[in-house]
């Protein structure tokens, strides 16, 4: 297994490499110009110039391409185009809203989900089934934005029981921090509700039909435990298989989420870099999203040993 | 509905969700959404509106115009004009420091002069006319001309980007092509860098031993009193979450709020909508004059017969209230504003416009319009520009991208099939245009002037005459004679002017009438 974990750890660098490419080269071929964004709209073309030259921007793409990769191998992703800041530390500041926004999402969702998904295999075509399930296709289908502004009029500006937008550190108070998520945790959370409750029902009702379940049932054993520890850890693993996806696609559901919700996380930073065309800065946050989601699948490959012993690498 | 509230209260406490009250603030904290998060700290390395505002909260200026856009001393106690009207002696008032303690000094003046004209387009011209500029002592200084101009009061008291503003010589001695690292100003408030975080918020503490003017405050001059002791400026980039965040409580105050999202705010009855009178804009269509057909002046004239400002106007505001059609060039009640030689002109006389185009010899060349279309204040102008465009006989190739392509790509000098372009639109805030000088799209110097680069020595003769003309009758004379000559040689055309309300909580008083919304002067009140 120690093998094939190195194996799949140097397997990441190719990809990363792909990665970096890919957006250094789609951004330098995007027709946009950070130097006259900087240079505001008072400025002359020298001056824009001027500017382009000061970051390096007049030079051959390979040449910026060999600059800005030497840096990156020595740990160094560059100093934003425009806030004065290394971008190491632009993404150290943001990176506590966005994994605290991560960990009370995927909370909520499968703390809910799961059960829900049990619930729906287990009642498989009553009503409560039809109504999980129509939430299901209900979360799917709804863009988070629109959950977003929903949750904000009920329960900020008609029951003011919660703020409408912001974030506060933990280190300022974790009553604050909580409460301050709420909100944008659940509205993140429908969509992975719906799929891992979807997921759970599916993989729960083949396991349903296997034998060793009418087996246990035979010999007496009660209907939680036939659910919880013969059916449930045998469907386990598609649903890991969700979760761990669902982790992944939260790079995407945390931008939009940050951007309705005010959060200063990544979310919001990399909008906030694209909009600026700021190179260092998208460059630096796609490679770590990406470095994340490969070490998720990484993750996920390694649980699947712990829920089914006879999955070995 | 309460019965909807009960079970909704009951899931949550169910849920065990802990449902605590908004963390009470400090009664002097002013917290605003400004029109753009603030990224870059240097306003005379930008001219970015929101890094202009920045300035204005931590530096001073020498020079400030009030509410009537008179000039008047801000840092200087006085200032005197030679007989001969070819030197200027500055003197600082008494008791002026800097944010670190240290005294401001006329070293600190010249030195701050020097980088700004550097950088301003209006500075540059006014330096062009200075013989020296030299300390006399600590507190007087002298600007010495080659030839008498008024561009001196009127560069150093200009109001918007780049604004000369004061800095440390320390700072001032920054080569003006790259951003200064220390913020150290001498204004009312004290940027609080250990607290600033891109994205999220942006701090301020009222500075102390700020020594404002005696007298009241009165647009950017008079007694600059900061009423409150923090000023967050928060960054909430959604619209309606600004007005959420308003009608709540959760901040006090909005600089731009949305035309569209108004209507919500008027019904709520804890906050004020403010028209400040100065914070207008006015419309522009821009054509570039390298390329065809706008390089044929005649074929540009047509566009003031093609085009009328009603309908641009009702396209991107919308409402009434807050729209002014306006032919003056330099705006509508302002010194120099005049609607001479707009007879006739836009009114979308589409069968005149025809004409010209005929008399121009237009061949059909299709116009590459560039359309913003992620701010909402721009997006419906190139829609309208084409139709009426169109009604007059050109055929218009509208080419819609986000507003950072389009600042991008207006700087491209290549043909428009080679990814340059004819036309765009855009806004300026009227402390922008209120002259020759600072109007960039009047600068007629070919490869100097503003993106479309026109290069009419005509138009550059009048500018210099009005640079070296001192006596506002005669100023405005020429800037009569500037408008004649846009209309003839078309390097842009005003299309309208709206007004940017503020919106701001009810116990929030005291809101300055200037051309940039400044946050001195405002107080909370309980």
């Amino acid at each position: 297994m120690y093998g094939y974990l190195f194996r799949r750890l140097l397997g990441t660098i190719p990809v990363m490499l792909v990665v970096a490419v890919f957006i250094f080269l789609m951004l330098r071929l995007t027709p946009s110009d950070p130097a006259a964004i900087i240079a505001g709209d008072n400025a002359t073309t020298e001056q824009v110039a001027k500017i382009r030259g000061q970051l390096g921007l007049d030079r051959p793409i390979v040449e910026q391409f060999v600059i800005w990769s030497g840096k990156v191998l020595s740990g160094d992703f560059g100093e934003s185009f425009f806030f004065k800041k290394t971008v190491a530390q632009l993404i150290g500041e943001r990176i506590e809203p966005t994994l605290s926004l991560a960990f009370f999402t995927i909370l909520i969702a499968v703390f809910v989900a799961v059960p829900l998904g049990v619930l729906a295999a287990h009642r498989h075509g009553s009503w409560i089934d039809r109504i999980v399930m129509g939430f299901s296709v209900l979360g799917f289908s709804v863009p988070v934005f629109v959950i977003g502004y929903l949750l904000i009029y009920l329960f900020a500006v008609y029951l003011d029981w919660l703020p409408v937008q912001g974030y506060q550190r933990i280190s300022e108070g974790v009553g604050g921090w909580v409460q301050r998520l709420i909100l944008p945790s659940v509205t993140l959370s429908v969509i992975y509700i719906a799929l891992i409750a979807r997921m759970t029902r599916t993989s729960l009702l083949e396991v349903l039909s296997e034998d060793y379940i009418r087996t246990a049932r035979a010999k007496g054993q009660i209907e939680r435990k036939v659910l919880f520890r013969h059916a449930l850890r045998n469907a386990a693993v598609p649903i890991v298989t969700v979760i761990g996806l669902g982790i992944a696609l939260l790079i995407g559901g945390v931008v939009v989420t940050e951007s309705v919700y005010t959060i200063p996380g990544l979310g919001r930073l990399t909008v906030d870099a694209v909009l600026a065309r700021d190179y260092p800065t998208i460059q630096a946050v796609i490679l770590l999203f990406s470095f994340v989601y490969v070490m998720i699948n990484l993750a996920v490959d390694m649980v699947y040993t712990v829920l089914d012993p006879r999955i070995r690498y | 509905m309460n019965a909807l509230k009960r079970a909704i209260l009951a899931a949550a406490c169910t849920a065990g969700i802990a449902v605590a009250a908004t963390p009470a603030l400090a009664q002097t904290t002013l917290r605003t959404v400004m029109h753009s998060d603030l990224k870059i700290l240097d306003p005379i390395w930008t001219t970015a509106y929101i890094v202009r505002n920045h300035g204005y909260m931590i530096y001073d200026t020498l020079l400030a115009q009030d509410e009537k856009g008179d000039v008047k001393p801000q840092m200087v106690e006085k200032y005197e004009t030679s007989a001969d009207n070819k030197a200027y002696t500055f003197t600082l008032r008494e008791g002026l420091l800097w944010h670190d303690g240290k005294p401001v000094t006329s070293e600190d003046c010249i030195a701050s002069i020097k980088r700004w004209a550097v950088k301003d387009s209006l500075g540059q011209k006014m330096m062009t006319f200075v013989a020296s500029i030299d300390a006399v002592d600590a507190k007087t200084f002298t600007i010495k001309l080659k030839e008498p101009t008024g561009l001196v009061l009127l560069g150093l008291s200009k109001p918007s980007s780049n604004v000369p503003f004061m800095m440390p010589k320390r700072v001032a001695d920054t080569d003006p092509n790259k951003q200064i690292e220390d913020f150290t100003g001498s204004g009312p408030f004290v940027f609080v860098k250990d607290e600033w975080k891109p994205g999220d918020k942006t701090v301020y503490v009222k500075f102390d031993k700020y020594k404002p003017r005696a007298e009241p405050a009165s647009g950017l001059a008079g007694g600059k009193l900061a009423k409150v002791d923090r000023v967050e400026w928060r960054a909430i980039s959604d619209a309606q979450q600004a007005i959420n965040a308003l009608s709540k409580g959760e901040i006090d105050f909005i600089e731009q709020p949305s035309h569209d999202l108004l209507g919500t705010l008027k019904k709520d009855p804890n906050v004020n909508i403010v028209i400040s009178p100065m914070l207008k804009a006015q419309y522009v269509f821009r054509p570039n004059t390298l390329h065809k057909p706008f390089d044929n002046p005649k074929i540009r004239h047509a566009l003031w017969y093609a085009f009328n400002q009603e309908d641009f106007l009702m396209a991107t505001i919308g409402d009434e209230n807050y729209i002014k059609p306006c032919k003056a060039l330099f705006i509508c009640d302002t010194p120099l504003a005049t609607t001479k030689g707009m007879d006739g002109l836009l009114t979308s006389n589409a069968k005149k416009a025809q004409e010209l185009l005929k008399e121009a010899g237009y061949d059909g060349t299709p116009v590459v319009l560039m359309q913003s279309t992620d701010l909402k204040v721009l997006t419906n102008l190139a829609p309208v520009a084409k139709s009426l465009m169109e009604k007059a006989g050109f055929k218009v190739d509208m080419q819609s991208m986000d507003w950072q392509t389009l600042v991008a790509r207006r700087s491209k000098k290549d043909p428009p099939d080679a990814g340059g372009w004819n036309a765009f639109m855009t806004a300026w805030v009227i402390a922008d245009v209120m002259n020759p000088i600072s109007t960039a799209y009047v600068n007629a110097a070919c490869e100097k002037a503003s993106f479309g680069w026109p290069c009419d020595a005509q138009l550059e003769k009048l500018r210099d005459d009005f640079a070296r003309e001192t006596d506002p009758a005669k100023q405005k004379a020429i800037a009569e004679a500037v408008q004649l000559r846009v209309i003839e040689f078309t390097p842009e055309i005003p299309v309208g002017e709206y007004v940017s309300p503020v919106a701001m909580r009810k116990n929030v008083k005291g809101f300055l009438t200037a051309p940039v919304p400044v946050l001195w002067n405002l107080e909370i009140t309980k």
